[in-house]
């Protein structure tokens, strides 16, 4: 009888972590879609939650200080990192997106403040939905530069 | 010459580390007094030879020694000597020596001593301390080496432990420097708070494991960690909290929690660890739950070397690849390796762990623990779910999805409430036997004072329901909480006729374990309404200022009143840092400076909040953006975060909860029997 009652309590909890799990699971999923993914799928994906990267293209930064609207252009980069290695790392893949006019283009706008690493050439990464005008509208931003602090080995123009 | 140094000895350690190895097992099975004394004298001796190669490793950083790759990566001319110091921990291959150097000091002073009725445990104790050793000692010695130095070859630049042939040595004129985000007083010590708390939880496994393998499956590996464990949670606990209020200061998001996967590595053997630091209690007073507190010893380790995987390098390399690393795989093998050993070592002394008698009562105290132990299992179910979430669903659908903090906070909110709840109630409950009576006459003038309390919030301060619901639990927690140190008080003040404060002062000197949780029950529901404030109440604005313009928030006016920008070249940061004057209901309460630090040598920002901190709310005020000299604008984030202030002071107390439990007893050796106590129980007594 006690040991009925201490199993059922234990289904009982069991039922309940894996229905949190689930329902929260779908609640807050992101799908990490690429540009051409993105630009594939089309109106499918409007109103999903998506997780984007890409090249931010410096000649598109527009920032409207008044309604603290911030909006550029990103350049389809892969999505793997092991793909990105194999190009000759970040830095040279973000460079090549940039200056490669057949690369697929997303409109990102995004309010808030202007983030300070945002510049040509930065890989961006963002969360937000896609909206029917086909403006990725951006929840959250990330912005990686790969600089001369990820550099594992110096320059040897560095040698005294 | 110091890098060869430090080299040979890492060399030699991590020889004599497999020697002591095979010496305590032969030692063990052979009943070789001798061999075992050999093995113990060689774990001895590893702390003192890794400390040298740690000290070769600091003079190297702290003497600009570029040539050195480790030294290039985490130091420049520009740092002050201190962190030079503390960037040893600032990289992966010098963390992993800090985490070795740890574990040799620790495994040193448990076996300093001899053990006289123990000593069947030794050789086995010190085969896991070393077994775990030879795994990071052998890391760095083949993987993470931070002596390795760049040698020119054939006009390139290479990493190589020893000069290749044609090589010259190759010395670079300026290192890259410590991320600027780690260069805060907070960061110095976050990271070894934690790596103490991970590898102090080394040496209740390694009991645990002697005692699975001695078949001495007894309590007495239990009681004889039992302050490892404390000390091991108490330092996790500090590293987490530390964490968290450096990300406030630092990281100006105006949050100290954000779900990051290597946040939740280190959260996730503090859920383990806190769930053992209970069960353990039900099987010292009752002897029930023998292979649960094995498995959550096992789980605890398993999630400690993992956790040292994700967090190895830092906060930086969480934002994504740490996949890349070569090291990955040969660490989630150890992983693999003893959680597959350990378990099969559980099913082997499965039967000699059975439960002395069985679990009656459904609200008896040890099922209340077995469902607080539940509860922990259950939250560490959620994170692990989410951290490798991304990896499951490519796996299976092909489609690389993730789950940010709203699925963390949506999926355990119930479960803090209910653990919440349980706060409340465990404490009432006897060991034994309890029934709904008995815990209802305990508890209703708390529960009827909790509702009071929260129907008064519901017409004063909020109307949202959660933060209701959490109130009202905060106040349940924290009114039985406070009963029960009156009663038990109260008893022995007739019982001895003292006066009152002698008598709580004794009481809790003569059971530190019992009255320092309760401690930590109350930092806790303290830490609660912090998070609760800061979850639900947080308010932000944003807006561009410009000089002597003023925005309104949460009964804040802040006005800007100037901008000052300037280099500090000694330092080599840009310091941009505003003046803004605060009011509230028209008077002047001070000012604030928010800016930004711009370090030249990794052209980073740093964003440093200017923050004015009450008991009700924080004003926390961010730079974001300026405009030219000529017009003087400026943009700004504001927050205010109520309560929040709660959550530090919360901590504090928590830490003086876990170092009044886990400090030594006048005579720890007489301790308490278990059969001798069921005699005089009565509900609250334990």
């Amino acid at each position: 009888m006690q040991r009925t009652k201490f199993f059922l309590g234990g289904a009982l909890i069991l039922a309940a972590v894996v229905y949190l799990i689930f329902s929260s699971t779908q609640a807050s999923a992101q799908y990490f879609m690429t540009v051409d993914e993105v630009k594939a799928e089309g109106s499918s994906v409007v109103g999903k939650s998506l997780r984007l990267s890409g090249a931010v293209l410096g000649d598109t930064i527009q920032y409207d200080s008044d309604t603290l609207t911030l909006t550029f252009d990103v350049a389809h980069v892969s999505g793997d990192n092991s793909e990105i290695e194999a190009q000759g790392g970040l830095a040279e893949v973000l460079e090549q997106a940039v200056n490669d006019p057949t690369r697929q283009r997303l409109s990102v706008s995004y309010v808030g403040a202007k983030p300070d690493l945002l510049r040509g050439e930065a890989q961006a990464i963002m969360t937000g939905k896609l909206g029917d005008d086909g403006v990725f509208y951006a929840d959250e931003l990330l912005l990686k530069c790969p600089t001369k602090y990820e550099e594992a080995v110096p320059e040897q123009a560095a040698t005294k | 010459m110091f890098a060869e140094f430090g080299y040979g000895i890492l060399v030699v350690s991590f020889i004599v580390a497999i020697y002591s190895v095979f010496a305590a097992v032969y030692g063990a099975t052979s009943k070789s007094a001798a061999m075992v004394e050999s093995a113990r004298r060689s774990m001895l001796l590893m702390f003192p030879l890794i400390s040298l190669s740690a000290a070769a490793l600091i003079y190297l950083l702290v003497n600009n020694h570029f040539e050195v790759a480790f030294v290039y990566e985490v130091t420049s001319r520009s740092m002050p000597t201190y962190l030079k110091v503390t960037a040893w921990w600032g990289g992966q291959a010098g963390s992993l020596v800090f985490w070795s150097w740890l574990l040799a000091a620790f495994a040193s002073a448990v076996t300093i001593r001899k053990w006289e009725r123990d000593i069947e445990f030794l050789p086995w104790v010190i085969v896991i301390c070393s077994t775990t050793l030879i795994f990071f000692l052998g890391m760095v010695v083949v993987f993470e080496n931070p002596f390795t130095r760049f040698w020119l070859v054939n006009g390139n630049v290479e990493p190589h432990m020893f000069a290749p042939a044609n090589a010259t040595l190759f010395t670079a004129g300026d290192g890259n420097g410590l991320n600027p985000l780690l260069r805060h007083p907070g960061m110095v010590i976050h990271p070894p708070m934690l790596y103490l708390g991970f590898v102090s939880y080394v040496i209740p496994y390694a009991f645990a494991m002697a005692a699975l393998i001695t078949g001495r499956t007894d309590d007495r590996w239990i009681r004889l960690t039992r302050r490892w464990s404390l000390w091991a949670w108490l330092f996790l606990s500090f590293g987490l909290v530390l964490g968290g209020r450096w990300a406030y200061d630092v990281l100006g998001w105006g949050g100290y929690w954000g779900w990051d996967p290597v946040e939740i590595a280190a959260f996730m053997p503090w859920l383990t660890g806190t769930a053992f630091l209970h069960s353990v209690m039900i099987q010292e007073k009752r002897g029930l739950l023998k292979h649960w507190n094995m498995i959550l010893v096992i789980l605890t380790y398993a999630l400690v070397i993992f956790g040292t995987f994700l967090t190895r390098s830092g906060v930086l390399s969480s934002v994504h690849a740490f996949a890349n690393s070569p090291i990955g795989p040969f660490f989630m093998g150890f992983v693999t390796l003893s959680l597959v050993v350990s378990i099969a070592l559980v099913i082997w002394r499965w039967p000699m762990l059975r439960g002395e008698t069985e679990m009656k009562s459904m609200l008896s105290r040890e099922a209340l623990f077995l469902l607080n132990n539940l509860l922990f299992m259950s939250v560490l179910v959620i994170c692990f779910w989410g951290v490798i979430f991304p990896l499951v669903s490519e796996l299976f659908t092909g489609q690389k999805v993730t789950v940010g903090p709203p699925f963390y906070e949506r999926a355990t909110a119930p479960i803090f409430a209910a653990l919440m709840f349980l706060m409340g109630v465990a404490p009432l409950s006897a060991w034994g036997h309890s029934t709904i009576q008995t815990l209802g006459r305990a508890m209703w003038k708390s529960a009827l004072a909790a509702a009071i309390i929260t129907a008064v919030l519901f017409a004063t301060y909020t109307q949202n329901y959660i933060a209701l619901i959490g109130f009202f639990l905060i106040a349940l927690v924290l009114l039985v909480t406070f009963q029960e140190f009156w009663r038990a008080a109260r008893a022995r003040q007739r019982a001895q006729s003292e006066n009152f404060l002698t008598s709580l002062t004794r009481l809790m000197g003569r059971n530190r374990r019992r009255y320092g949780g309760y401690i930590i029950h109350i930092s806790m529901m303290l830490m609660a309404i912090g998070i609760l404030g800061i979850e639900i109440f947080q308010k932000e604005t944003q807006g561009s200022l410009k000089q002597g313009d003023q925005l309104d928030i949460g009964g804040y006016t802040v006005e800007y009143r100037e901008l000052a920008s300037w280099d500090d070249s000694g330092k080599g940061v840009n310091f941009t840092r505003a003046t803004i004057d605060v009011y509230k209901n028209g008077i002047y309460l001070g000012e604030l400076n928010p800016r930004i630090d711009y370090y030249f040598d990794s052209q980073q920002n740093m964003t440093i909040p200017g923050n004015r901190s009450t008991f009700r709310d924080d004003l926390y005020v961010l730079l974001v953006d300026w405009q030219p000299v000529s017009s003087m604008g400026a943009t700004f984030k504001i927050f205010v975060n109520p309560l929040v202030n709660w959550l530090w002071i919360g901590s504090l107390l928590f830490l003086v909860g876990i170092i009044f439990a886990a400090w030594p007893d006048r005579d720890p050796a007489e301790e308490p029997v278990r059969v001798a106590r069921k005699a005089n129980q009565t509900s609250a007594a334990d």
